[in-house]
């Protein structure tokens, strides 16, 4: 087990090192840092530029050494929990990408902390007896819900709940400090968009389960219902949405940027892209790093769970 | 040598019934019929909406013309062989609903989509000598107009990029399945690597590096789904690739490349057609997606994801809703489209 885990570790710190090489090459060429530098120095176009100026500051940037000596600076600075700067935002990246992060973090577990459970029960009220109008009418809704895009999920519930009833505002800028009524709208649009996902796995695990001998002979003993849906048939039919769930983590990576962007919330996602349309390498840099630790995390921790709550794994 | 002759003309045989014809349809149902139909289908709507700035106005129309009876005729063969899933019929229906408004769109009487005409219209509102049955948009063009044309780039480049993504996939899967050692250690690693990133942040880099336009999502499509297909395939065929009839080939002396793509491969066809209507209906999400993210297609050609952009700066108001959910619920429908169509083909293939 621990064998295991060292092993992705190990293969993670090695697809960081690759991914982060390739990326400062990528964004070394010399378009990319021009136009950087119009967007800084507030010049109207790329041919505008002077080469004077373009050279003074890249030189005062120091842009202008080879990118393998800024690269090898870079790393040296990631040891010692050195980012780098934002060019666009001229300030530490690891405090900017810190806020950021906490912000996608209050999100995400707002969306966890409603998703798993919904999910989990539905999936498995579902399960229970497969076929029946219960089944049928959660399977709908599932695959309902997880054919909206999230984009038209979002539109959709801005325009009922925003635009027509007017219960909660439509943009999730939290430009007057923090209001929880501003994260109501991106946390629905992330739950509605996934928990679909979630239930139609957890349901075929538990119609699964509910065909096994051992629960067949718990019903014919005698058991009743309630006992041996819980202490019978969740124990094994838990053991794969745990795993689902898990890599959801790495999904909402994803899912976030387009629910951040149309609302307007100040979240990992939004500073991502905002960083890559202004080719602000530093922090394109570290979201990226951040991004990869968390889907590689999220797969150990699937795997490792998966081994952990199967028996039939664990004792093998 | 005798007995042979005496079987191939006997001497006194009855009179052998004519076989009864087989009907048009079921003689469409058949795979090379089939791919005849697609590919009338297919070719002019992708010319035209790739190449149609080269062909020129007229051309770009009329080229359109012999897809359309193929399209129509597609639809009733695959409703017919489909007819046993009620899942999968409706799944395809809203799918040749789209294909079909692509094919047909130029010869509707629709306003031009980027003609300005009367901003801020309401739905059913006539203004200016035109009616709005679905409104204008901000800058006054008839949406119902540009919801029907967007159709157009959505569908090609989404099926586009996703049949490149499955060319490479499969081809790397195979090679890492069936020529094993080294080939499978490189081809696994470099997919591992790509399989780490979180889908969107591999989109945006890729497509920032590369410029946003059809081509290069195309390509970004490709490194995102790539690995994935890679992995199934790679799956599948490392179980076939023990079975005799491989060995046979071998001994045959055919060539590996032979093998893998008619022996191993249409093995794997089964998972691959359900994996690709999923995949089909993510590329879509993602096409129209990045678009709206500003990564995608490029304006003034009407899309659903850049009509959804134009109009989340300005349409925030009740009044104006309709901007955004018209786009909104197209390309939902074309998802679920996709998503029924994939539950379907999975529903029949358990089946039997």
């Amino acid at each position: 087990m621990l064998k295991l885990i060292g092993n992705r570790l190990l293969q993670m710190v090695l697809i960081m090192a690759v991914v982060s090489l390739v990326i400062f090459a990528i964004f070394d060429s010399d378009k990319f840092k021009r136009q950087i530098a119009v967007a800084e120095l507030g010049g109207f176009a790329v041919s505008a530029l002077s080469d004077q100026d373009y050279e003074a500051w890249l030189d005062r940037k120091g842009l202008n050494v080879p990118f393998y000596e800024r690269y090898l600076k870079w790393v040296g600075g990631v040891m010692t929990g050195d980012l780098g700067r934002s060019f666009e935002k001229n300030e530490p990246v690891t405090r900017l990408l810190g806020d950021r992060l906490v912000n996608t973090g209050i999100l995400a577990f707002w969306v966890f902390a409603l998703m798993v459970p919904l999910s989990l029960t539905l999936g498995i009220i579902a399960g229970m007896r497969e076929g029946a109008f219960r089944d049928r009418a959660v399977s709908f809704i599932a695959v309902l819900t997880t054919s909206l895009p999230e984009i038209a999920t979002a539109i959709v519930l801005t325009v009922i709940f925003a635009l027509g009833l007017q219960w909660v505002p439509a943009n999730s800028a939290m430009i007057n400090g923090w209001d929880w009524r501003q994260l109501v709208l991106p946390v629905m649009t992330l739950v509605l968009y996934d928990f679909g996902y979630v239930t139609r796995m957890t349901r075929a695990s538990m119609a699964e389960v509910m065909t096994s001998q051992y629960i067949r002979t718990a019903v014919l003993k005698g058991l009743p219902h309630r006992r041996v849906i819980l202490r019978h048939a969740l124990r094994n039919a838990l053991i794969a949405p745990f795993t689902i769930i898990a890599l959801q983590l790495n999904w909402i990576l994803s899912g976030v940027v387009v629910v951040e962007v149309f609302f307007q919330y100040a979240g990992f996602g939004k500073l991502l892209l905002d960083a890559a349309l202004f080719g602000d390498v530093y922090v394109i840099q570290a979201a990226t790093l951040v991004a990869v630790f968390v889907a590689v995390i999220s797969q150990i921790i699937s795997d490792v769970g998966y081994t952990f709550l199967n028996p039939r794994i664990r004792f093998s | 040598m005798a007995s042979v002759e005496v079987l191939a003309t006997p001497p006194s045989a009855p009179p052998i019934a004519a076989p009864a014809p087989v009907p048009l349809l079921r003689r469409l149902q058949r795979p090379r019929p089939c791919l005849a139909l697609l590919l009338l289908m297919w070719i002019p709507l992708t010319v035209s909406v790739m190449f149609g700035g080269y062909l020129g106005d007229p051309l770009r129309t009329w080229i359109l013309l012999p897809a359309l009876p193929a399209t129509l005729l597609l639809y009733v063969v695959a409703v017919v062989s489909w007819r046993e899933s009620t899942i999968a019929v409706v799944g395809v229906s809203l799918v040749f609903f789209w294909l079909i408004v692509a094919v047909a769109v130029p010869f509707l009487p629709l306003v031009d989509p980027n003609k300005p005409l009367a901003p801020f219209t309401g739905i059913g509102v006539e203004k200016n000598g035109h009616l709005f049955l679905l409104g204008a948009d901000l800058k006054g063009r008839d949406m119902l107009s540009r919801v029907l044309w967007g159709c157009q780039r959505v569908l090609v480049w989404g099926v586009t990029a996703t049949l490149v993504a499955y060319v490479v996939g499969c081809m790397l899967g195979l090679m890492a399945g069936y020529l094993a050692k080294w080939w499978d250690q490189v081809i696994s690693f470099i997919a591992n690597v790509l399989l780490s990133f979180p889908v969107m942040v591999l989109f945006i880099l890729i497509l920032n590096y590369l410029g946003a336009s059809g081509f290069n999502i195309v390509i970004a499509v490709t490194f995102a789904s790539a690995p994935a297909i890679m992995r199934i395939v790679r799956g599948l065929t490392l179980d076939t690739k023990t079975r005799d009839y491989i060995f046979a080939a071998q001994t045959r002396g055919e060539h590996p490349l032979r093998i893998m793509i008619y022996e191993l491969l249409p093995n794997a066809r089964g998972p691959i057609i359900v994996d690709a209507c999923l995949r089909l209906g993510y590329t879509t999400v993602a096409i129209t997606t990045l678009t709206f993210l500003g990564l995608g297609l490029q304006p003034p050609d009407p899309d659903w994801g850049l009509m959804i952009k134009e109009a989340a700066k300005v349409a925030m108001l009740w009044k104006f809703s309709y901007m955004l959910l018209i786009p909104a619920l197209s390309v939902s429908s074309l998802i679920l489209g996709f998503n029924l169509m994939a539950d379907g083909l999975r529903e029949m293939s358990l089946r039997d």
